[in-house]
């Protein structure tokens, strides 16, 4: 049923010989193929610029005003690539069994090993694009390290490493529109696609300025329409980030892979209160320099800065002491949760621990640089003074970012931080050339489910979006468009656009006359609660089944009482927000689904029922290991298909940070 | 921190379309925490205008962390409000008092009509670098990264220039309603690099072409841009454009 397509040979030759092998699409009849791609981040930014150079016409779709601003642009910290320029021992083999094991044991070993071998040509390509990676003075390119790494091999921009990538894929992607090769929709929502004899075929979209149902054709289909972390209400990402294409694209045929394999990041900027509407993530790059701490005595209330060093427990370091600040994100994150449940946790909701920067800033950096300006015994107003400095220029728009939240200065007092959720490992299940199990439809970057397996490491969602988009799907669309070639456009009066496009009208007809008493963002709130409190950083089988029902109850409710102002015919942000809270609740359920189903602890997924005596995750590898591929029966109703993993090069073992 | 509660007036642009003519109209809002950030005043107010079953306010907005460029709201006169380098998103209420009142109008420039409300269409911007903001590298074509050193200082004026988030603020402020600073940016960003150097002359002319085209005033170098811009673009890449358009203005070899 599932066929993964890995091809024959060596894990390490796998690739090439697959490209050496694939079908062709000769350039002639490349312009006579149109391909569709659904978002603009660096997945569909990325696609779309290079299927355009190859020839073919693409139409591309996002629901921003401009795809430079898709949820790629707030990635903060950095993209890995195995070049080992610091000569610290990295290769491809090294980056990928990273990957494998940060994730836990639970990824498709070929796609890992494939995105690791595309990661040198990614750094190379952003370069000839213009993107002002960090250089060092001798005007090469800098490296920093990133959690579940003991190699420096993260390129960076700063801060705003997303920004920079997203524009260089932006870039080349106008380039693509000002050569006629690619037709950009802006403001345009993809509400179904479009299936004709099993073959996706096009999708249906509703213009989100005039409100009308537009129809489009593609012998293609390609979503790269990133991660559904909102289920959770809260979490870092954009407002508008949503499940709807994925989903839709689901109900359609395409299984849902590992949707429970959620991502929830160490340091964030803790909530304050029930007015919150995200939440800012603070990269994980300054657990390089910052040390995470609580005090060691209970419900403490004094200042950090006036608890002294004895009295401070540098947790992470005291049970990591291998990997200390740098442990993988899910392994943080739980151990800042025992730290706050055990009533550690400092500022006013006792729900945050600090992460602080002075003793890198005085004795990395400040002793280097008083070094470097031939300071002897420098006094310590000048190794702070000399610290900030480097601080500032690595992390200053994050200092700048945390003050402007939170209107405290981090280089004076420490972070408070608190996990959030962050990035969706799960996915649409895809085969070795990115396909869904729907003919002609594809998943690229975060909404996919192949390469992070249970929990994905620093650095990589940049790194993954790219491969997908300027390495992967050049080569793979080829081998099935090469069979496409005499397929004609297939006009959008055909029976199956009328009968999408009729679908989508009347559910938007029947959301506009519930006319209930509830705004949609209330229900959006129960909705992340619900799957915070039972489906979050831990779990277990009660909560996950109370949550099931409870999500079902907010389902009817949301069917009978929610309250949509305005228009059909006209911009209506809050119907568009209604329709994807509408999949997010449907989304939620599988999740639960999923989650009580893998009665393991894998990566982001803690199972309470599942854990070692000092209590790490504690994986069952006799009975998980597979991709749990979820196939949409109905309401409520989901068939399991599973991917059996097979690891050839990395065998699954406990993974130990210590 | 002390955090307080506030009450705000405010009256806030309401335009039903890019047809119909717009007017102010005026809200209370009760109960504000210091800790909320403006644009979770904004969600605070629609929830109780959705409520009272009146149409909510039509705001632009995404990433609410200052990076992704989709807000814009023109805050008492200033494009995104009081605080200096700073987006309409990561403005807090900490920066009003009880009892303030509150101007919110869209970003106001020919070039940039109103769609709703208070949100505006930037397309302007994309057809911009359309007409020459990028390099012309097809992928599969680059060199190893480290083959091309960038001097540690350049690199760094291009990376601080390529922080433009393109919200369109410096227009907004413009008395002229001129993209000069947003055009810069892109200029400069790519003009630094060694990259950017064989496209050189045509870009800065195609984009300043089609700037012009858009309808976007000139520049009277009144500084205002670089005021209000939330990633602090200087000036000083104005004079760059200028710089690079009149040599490649005046040494065109076609």
């Amino acid at each position: 049923m599932l066929d993964s397509k890995i091809p024959e040979g060596p894990l390490e030759n796998k690739w090439s010989n697959y490209k050496g092998h694939v079908k062709l699409v000769n350039p002639a009849n490349k312009r006579k193929l149109e391909i569709i791609v659904v978002g603009t981040g660096l997945a569909g930014a990325s696609a779309a610029a290079s299927l355009g150079e190859l020839g073919y016409r693409v139409k591309a779709f996002c629901f921003q005003d401009s795809p430079r601003r898709a949820h790629s642009i707030a990635a903060q910290g950095g993209i890995n690539a195995a070049k080992n320029y610091q000569n610290d021992g990295d290769s491809v083999f090294r980056l990928f069994y990273d990957t494998i094991k940060g994730g836990d044991y639970r990824s498709r070993e070929s796609n890992t090993h494939r995105l690791a071998e595309v990661s040198v040509n990614i750094i190379d390509q952003c370069v000839a694009q213009g993107v002002p990676f960090a250089r060092e003075y001798s005007g090469l390119l800098n490296n920093r390290s990133f959690g579940g790494v003991q190699v420096k091999r993260t390129f960076y921009a700063a801060g705003q490493t997303g920004q920079q990538l997203l524009i260089g894929a932006y870039q080349a992607l106008e380039r693509q529109v000002a050569l006629g090769n690619v037709t950009m929709y802006t403001r345009h929502e993809m509400l179904d696609v479009v299936i004709i004899d099993g073959k996706a075929r096009g999708i249906i979209c509703r213009n989100l300025v005039t409100g009308e149902l537009e129809r489009h054709f593609g012998h293609s289909v390609l979503l790269c329409t990133g991660g559904y972390g909102n289920v959770f209400y809260l979490s870092t990402n954009a407002m508008g980030c949503n499940v709807t294409a994925a989903w839709k694209a689901h109900k359609k045929g395409a299984f849902f892979a590992n949707p429970c394999f959620t991502q929830i990041h160490p340091t964030c900027i803790p909530v304050t209160g029930d007015h919150q509407s995200k939440l800012t993530l603070m990269s994980e790059s300054l657990r390089n320099d910052g040390r995470i701490w609580v005090p060691k005595k209970q419900n403490d209330t004094r200042k950090a800065n006036d608890i002294p060093e004895e009295e401070r427990d540098y947790y992470l370091e005291r049970r990591y002491p291998a990997y200390g600040n740098l442990v993988p994100r899910d392994v943080a994150s739980r151990a800042a949760k025992e730290r706050c449940d055990a009533g550690y946790g400092v500022g006013t909701t006792k729900q945050a621990v600090y992460l602080d920067f002075r003793y890198n800033l005085i004795n990395k950096y400040g002793r280097a640089e008083a070094s470097k300006h031939g300071i002897e015994n420098p006094d310590m107003e000048t190794l702070v003074r000399l610290g900030k400095e480097v601080v500032k220029e690595e992390y200053g728009n994050l200092f700048d970012m945390y003050e402007k939240i939170t209107g405290e200065n981090p280089y004076e007092v420490p972070m408070r931080i608190y996990p959030a959720v962050h990035y969706t490992m799960g996915g649409l299940w895809v085969d070795y050339e990115l396909m869904t199990s729907v003919k002609g439809l594809y998943a690229l970057g975060e909404c996919n489910f192949s390469d992070h397996g249970a929990n994905r490491l620093g650095a990589s969602a940049l790194m993954q979006g790219l491969a997908d988009g300027y390495f992967v799907i050049p080569y793979t669309i080829g081998n099935y468009l090469a069979d496409e070639i005499s397929v004609k456009p297939i006009p959008t009066t055909h029976e199956a656009f009328e009968a999408a496009e009729n679908a989508v009208r009347e559910r938007i007809s029947s959301l506009m006359n519930i006319k209930g008493n509830q705004s949609v963002e209330s229900f959006h709130k129960r909705l992340g609660k619900i799957m915070w409190n039972k489906c979050g950083m831990s779990r277990n089988a009660k909560n996950l089944n109370e949550a099931i029902q409870e999500i079902r109850s907010l389902k009817k409710e949301f069917w009978n009482e929610v309250r949509i102002p305005g228009d059909i015919n006209e911009m209506n942000p809050e119907l568009d927000k209604a329709s994807r809270v509408a999949d997010f609740i449907e989304l939620g359920e599988l999740i639960c689904i999923d989650a009580l189903e893998r009665a393991e602890s894998c990566g982001g997924h803690f199972r309470e029922e599942s854990q070692t005596e000092e209590g790490e995750a504690l994986r069952h590898d006799d009975q998980f290991l597979h991709v749990a591929a979820w196939e949409y029966n109905g309401e409520h109703n989901w068939k399991l298909n599973k991917e059996e993993l097979e690891f050839e090069l990395a065998k699954p073992t406990q993974r130990n940070y210590k | 921190m002390d955090h307080y509660t506030m009450n705000l007036t405010l009256k806030v642009w309401k335009q039903k379309n890019k047809s119909e003519r717009g007017h102010f109209e005026t809200y209370q809002v009760t109960d504000i925490s210091s800790e909320m950030s403006f644009l979770e005043m904004f969600d605070v107010l629609n929830e109780k205008l959705i409520e009272e079953n009146r149409e909510p306010i039509a705001f632009d907005h995404d990433c609410r962390e200052g990076i992704c460029g989709m807000c814009s709201m023109y805050i008492n006169g200033r494009p995104h409000g009081p605080w200096h380098g700073t987006t309409t998103c990561q403005l807090h209420m900490r920066a009003f008092k009880d009892g303030d009142t509150v101007v919110v109008e869209p970003w106001r420039a020919n070039a940039f009509p109103v769609i709703k409300d208070l949100i505006v269409d930037r397309h302007a911007f994309d057809r911009i670098i359309q007409a020459g903001g990028y390099i012309s590298v097809n992928t599969g074509n680059a060199v190893d990264g480290n083959a091309i050193p960038v001097e540690k200082e350049k690199a760094d004026q291009s990376f601080a220039a390529a922080a433009c988030i393109g919200c369109g603020a410096c227009v907004a402020a413009c008395k002229n309603s001129s993209a000069m600073l947003f055009v810069s940016a892109k200029v400069a960003h790519l003009a630094l690099l060694p990259q950017g150097a064989p496209e050189k002359k045509s870009r800065v002319l195609n984009m300043v072409e089609q700037m012009d085209k858009e309808g976007f005033g000139s520049c009277t170098m009144t500084e205002a841009c670089e005021a209000v811009c939330p990633k602090e673009i200087s000036v000083d890449y104005i004079a760059r454009l200028n710089k690079e358009y009149l040599s490649a203005a005046s040494l065109i070899d076609k």
